[in-house]
């Protein structure tokens, strides 16, 4: 059984059908890919995999476990992560303190209402340690207002990163950035990629096919394609979108 | 806090020299902790509650009551103010804390001006228009020690002492997990929630302990007043606090609404010297502030210190991680 499976998932707003059938399989260890052109359901799809909306039909396991319509927080708690494509931090905290609040360490101790935050020694050595591995090192105390948009965008991915997942879900993770920052990123994510399951929804074909394991292409709310990087360069769809380019 | 606390100790001794009353001293003192109270939501927790006037009022009634029907003393009959608007706020937070913005706003008038309508229909009880009268100022009974609270002077004390505890109480829990936990969700509540935190529980115990505080107020009040009437739990009353927490910067600033009930009970004294008409100068200084300093007047002291100094940081942030830097 895969790490994370969605079987037959359904979704309708009003008379608008947004995912028909919809099944995936992530495997424990790789870096799945969701692509698909503007408006074809990636996004949806994404927040009903990981409990934003309830799905009208269909199921969700996640290891080994149904999580079918659980509360984001009920998800996040097994160990399921995920970053937003509209970027949404904790804008009056620091770059630090964004992380250390996601921490579960900070999380088990929510309720200790006599515990002064400052001695919390363990808690902000595990926040800088997060913040250097997503190079923003030497940022702790800036507000995460006044970090610029490529470091914002780093910083999406440290909170989500921060609640220690066994998988974490990225969605449009290069949005706005440019080719400088995008580079940066597919580092980063070529580093994680090592250490835990990785799903990333993302219209940067370039981006997706360089560090996937393996991709679904979602269009008009259906899984219309799947496969290896390699398997799909040979697809229709595929080939028809400018993705023919990237054979090169 | 040692600062502002033994300035406001010292008051006995100046405050008649500058033409003003030692009861003023108190009403301020109460309408502080009652700011606080509140500003544990509005400013910490982002939940605008524009009808908490009613958790004040439930205090001051429960007090009286407590005292009138059950011969409660001055400590029972304060615990069960307490309990008893707590459990008021748990009910009301119970139905409100999945909401947030205007909708809470609005839900929080409605209930608001529920217990309000109570207050003024339910005779037997609160005695209707007239409220409930002859409230004691009852000694305070400590072992092996009798301490009368019947006047101004005395009272103060007493009221201070217990608004001091709960800023201390108040400035542990901001600087704990907990507040640290509420005021990202004040920032992000879907975020907080993805991040794996029970965002609901966190708001309505926030509620609870606001509401309960707040009833601590009221029924200090009730005591000042000797009398507990339905005027304490209008929209009027809630609308105040709301205006001395802004205006004060209670949402920058753990002593924002300190500042703010300081500045709207001398405004009200002072300028309620000079014009029948003061709470309509208070209203355009309230607009002003809002237009041009929507932090308040701490918010402006933070920028002038800032504009001083270098860039803001985060100040909590830095403390922390000062201190962290320092010990490893």
């Amino acid at each position: 059984m895969a790490l994370f499976e969605a079987s037959a998932l359904h979704k309708r707003f009003g008379d608008q059908v947004v995912l028909e059938d919809v099944t995936l399989r992530f495997e424990e260890g790789q870096l799945s890919g969701i692509m698909g052109p503007n408006g074809a359901g990636k996004t949806t799809c994404f927040n009903v995999l990981t409990g934003r909306y309830k799905p009208d039909r269909g199921s969700v396991h996640f290891a080994g476990k149904d999580i079918t319509g659980l509360s984001p927080r009920k998800i996040a708690n097994q160990g399921l992560s995920r970053s937003f494509q509209i970027m949404n931090l904790f804008d009056e905290y620091s770059a630090i303190d964004n992380i250390v609040v996601a921490l579960p360490s900070v999380r088990a101790r929510g309720w200790a209402c006599w515990r002064d935050m400052g001695r919390f020694d363990s808690a902000y050595d595990e926040a800088a340690s997060i913040l250097a591995r997503i190079g923003l090192a030497g940022k702790e105390t800036m507000p995460s207002q006044r970090l610029s948009y490529g470091e914002r965008r780093a910083l999406e991915i440290g909170v989500a990163l921060a609640a220690r997942p066994r998988m974490l879900f990225l969605d449009e993770p290069t949005a706005g950035l440019g080719v400088e920052g995008t580079a940066r990123l597919s580092e980063l994510i070529a580093e994680l990629k090592r250490q835990l399951s990785i799903v990333i929804i993302e219209h940067d074909m370039r981006f997706l096919f360089r560090l996937a394991d393996k991709i679904s292409v979602i269009h008009w709310g259906q899984v219309i394609a799947e496969g290896s990087p390699d398997a799909l360069r040979e697809n229709e769809w595929v080939q028809r979108s400018s993705l023919g380019a990237l054979s090169t | 806090m040692l600062v502002t606390l033994v300035l406001m100790a010292s008051t006995p001794l100046w405050l008649k020299h500058v033409g003003l009353y030692q009861y003023l001293a108190l009403e301020i003192t109460i309408w502080m902790l009652f700011a606080m109270a509140h500003n544990l939501l509005l400013g910490q927790g982002g939940m605008p509650s524009f009808g908490h006037g009613a958790y004040f009022g439930v205090g001051a009634y429960a007090f009286g009551l407590f005292q009138q029907r059950a011969d409660a003393g001055l400590l029972t009959g304060l615990f069960g103010a307490i309990v008893a608007a707590a459990l008021v706020g748990a009910f009301v937070g119970a139905f409100i804390s999945h909401r947030r913005g205007i909708y809470y706003a609005l839900l929080t008038i409605a209930f608001g001006q529920v217990l309000w309508f109570v207050a003024i229909k339910w005779h037997a009880v609160t005695g209707g228009d007239d409220g409930l009268l002859k409230i004691a100022r009852l000694p305070l009974q400590l072992p092996g020690l009798e301490i009368s609270l019947e006047s101004n002077f005395s009272f103060f004390y007493f009221v201070l002492t217990v608004f001091a505890l709960v800023l201390l109480f108040l400035w542990r829990l901001i600087h704990s997990p907990y507040g640290r936990v509420l005021r990202a969700i004040k920032q992000n509540e879907m975020r907080a929630s993805f991040v794996g935190y029970n965002v609901w529980l966190y708001k309505w115990t926030a509620f609870v302990l606001s509401a309960g505080l707040s009833g601590l107020a009221g029924s200090l009040f009730a005591m000042a007043q000797q009398s507990a009437y339905p005027n304490v739990m209008s929209l009027h009353n809630s609308g105040f606090v709301v205006m001395m927490v802004l205006i004060g910067g209670g949402l920058v600033s753990f002593w924002g609404p300190v500042i703010g009930a300081l500045i709207f009970i001398l405004a009200r004294d002072l300028l309620g010297a000079y014009t029948e008409t003061w709470l309509l100068w208070y209203g355009l200084l309230f607009m002003a502030m809002v237009i041009y300093q929507p932090d308040g007047v701490a918010g402006a002291w933070q920028a002038w210190r800032a504009s001083r100094k270098r860039a803001p940081v985060a100040r909590a942030t830095e403390l922390a991680w000062a201190a962290h830097n320092k010990e490893a």
